[in-house]
């Protein structure tokens, strides 16, 4: 399972990769192979807040509908249209075209909270 | 893995859309050892079995393979099975692994049953395929003692996924040596995630969701394998009744419309109108349809093919179409 050393990782499996301000957030290569072929993604609203700890999409496998949790605080300020459209980008590219959507940081403090590439390997035991 | 019927069972293995395509268009290999085996033999088996069960044993001959239900007084469907007659007195059924214990007690009652689920391994060679790797001489529903890859074993021609294919029984020594065989020839192996979406599609009830001990089969609309000619048997007069008035909720498939939609999930409401009128009982997204596909109690005014509902998820309605079953068929 491929944990790119540029990201910060929560423990439920998403990850979020800082530009400035703004937090990019997906969920791992481990999280979409356990999910399975992923059909339908429902992204958060633009503009909507979202906070850390607490679920704001969904992403549905043929098996199963799964919480996606914010892994930090803030505003909603991009999201994935692609997504809607081809929902298994997640599957084929999650740290690339798989992304889902960005958060303007309210707390960058917040970040700290967060497990490094080597933490999150151990916490699924790759 | 996941706990199913009190196993660890694998999901998947490439992919539950990869294993799905195998098996409808190739051949897929999957390990259902967690079903049970019962044998019932005796002078008075066919007589007691036939008052127990649904459908007609008489009608099966040896080496047939009957499904049937095994119903309570009040015509709640306790388990789906396959019966296999495999000597004139001697019969084989196959039942869902969550229900090995009641079955077992229920059928104690009225016979001698000797459960050999626990010495008995099973594997499912399911797809157009499947004879190209195992050519049994078998009719559909038929099973015979066979020899395979030099190891003697139940085989069957039947299976829960829509695909021809057969169902083989082995001792539990053999079935990894077998499952190897299969796969050196070809033979995708295939997870719990495929079985379920394939079986969906070609709307084969699952036990504990679709029917249960609360549902009759009237109301799931497998009355063709209600013999109500055969004379008595458990749960007969409510289903009569059931037959002959009507029931106000029936189990009815039904197919998402909206081009983008989530896939309906087990206990989704279905709406009318504005109304509830059921609940999604099992529901995926389906590989072969490209689209949601579900099964559902709906009340009995609503249920009609082609009739319009609205599946409630996580509080936005979809809107589905209620379509003939199966959603699948072989060769369609």
């Amino acid at each position: 399972m491929s944990v790119p050393n540029n990201l910060k990782y929560a423990k439920s499996h998403e990850w979020v990769r800082v530009e400035g301000e703004t937090a990019v957030i997906g969920i791992s290569d481990h999280a979409q192979h356990e999910l399975t072929d992923i059909v339908y993604v429902e992204l958060p609203p633009m503009g909507d807040r979202v906070e850390a700890g607490k679920e704001c999409a969904v992403v549905e496998s043929v098996k199963a509908a799964s919480d996606i949790y914010a892994p930090v605080t803030g505003d909603i300020v991009a999201v994935n249209e692609e997504l809607t459209r081809t929902p298994e980008l997640v599957n084929q590219d999650p740290y690339g075209k798989g992304w889902m959507f960005k958060v303007k940081l309210s707390d960058p403090a917040e970040l700290g909270e967060l497990l490094s590439p080597t933490d999150y390997a151990a916490h699924i035991g790759a | 893995m996941i706990p199913f019927g009190g196993w660890d069972m694998p999901v998947q293995y490439a992919g539950i859309l990869t294993e799905h395509l195998a098996v409808r268009q190739r051949v897929g290999l999957f390990d259902i050892s967690h079903m049970g085996e019962f044998i019932v033999v005796g002078p008075t088996a066919e007589t007691t079995l036939n008052r127990l069960f649904t459908n007609d044993i008489r009608k099966v001959a040896v080496g047939q393979a009957q499904y049937t239900l095994l119903c309570n007084a009040a015509g709640g469907i306790l388990d789906d099975l396959i019966l296999y007659r495999i000597q004139p007195t001697v019969f084989l059924l196959i039942v869902n692994a969550g229900n090995i214990a009641t079955d077992f007690a229920w059928l104690s009652q009225h016979l001698v049953v000797t459960d050999q689920s626990n010495q008995t391994a099973a594997l499912a060679l399911q797809g157009p395929q499947a004879r190209q790797i195992l050519d049994s001489g078998l009719a559909p529903f038929h099973v015979a003692r066979q020899a395979v890859f030099g190891k003697t074993c139940w085989v069957a021609r039947t299976g829960y996924t829509g695909e021809d294919g057969y169902e083989i029984l082995c001792d539990n020594t053999d079935a990894v040596f077998l499952w190897n065989e299969f796969l050196k020839r070809g033979a995708t192996p295939c997870g719990l995630g495929a079985r379920d979406t394939l079986r969906l599609e070609a709307c084969l009830p699952l036990h504990g969701h679709d029917i249960a001990v609360d549902t009759t089969p009237i109301e799931a609309g497998l009355s063709r394998f209600v013999a109500f000619d055969k004379g008595d048997f458990s749960g007969r007069d409510v289903l009569l009744q059931q037959r002959d008035r009507g029931v106000a909720r029936k189990l009815a498939a039904f197919r998402m419309t909206a081009a983008k939609c989530p896939p309906p999930r087990q206990h989704y409401p279905i709406l009318d109108g504005g109304q509830k009128i059921g609940e999604v009982t099992s529901g995926t997204q389906s590989p072969t349809l490209a689209c949601g596909i579900g099964l559902g109690y709906i009340a009995a005014g609503s249920a009609e093919v082609g009739t319009t509902i609205a599946v409630e998820v996580r509080g936005k309605l979809f809107p589905a179409t209620i379509a003939k079953k199966p959603l699948y068929k072989r060769g369609s």
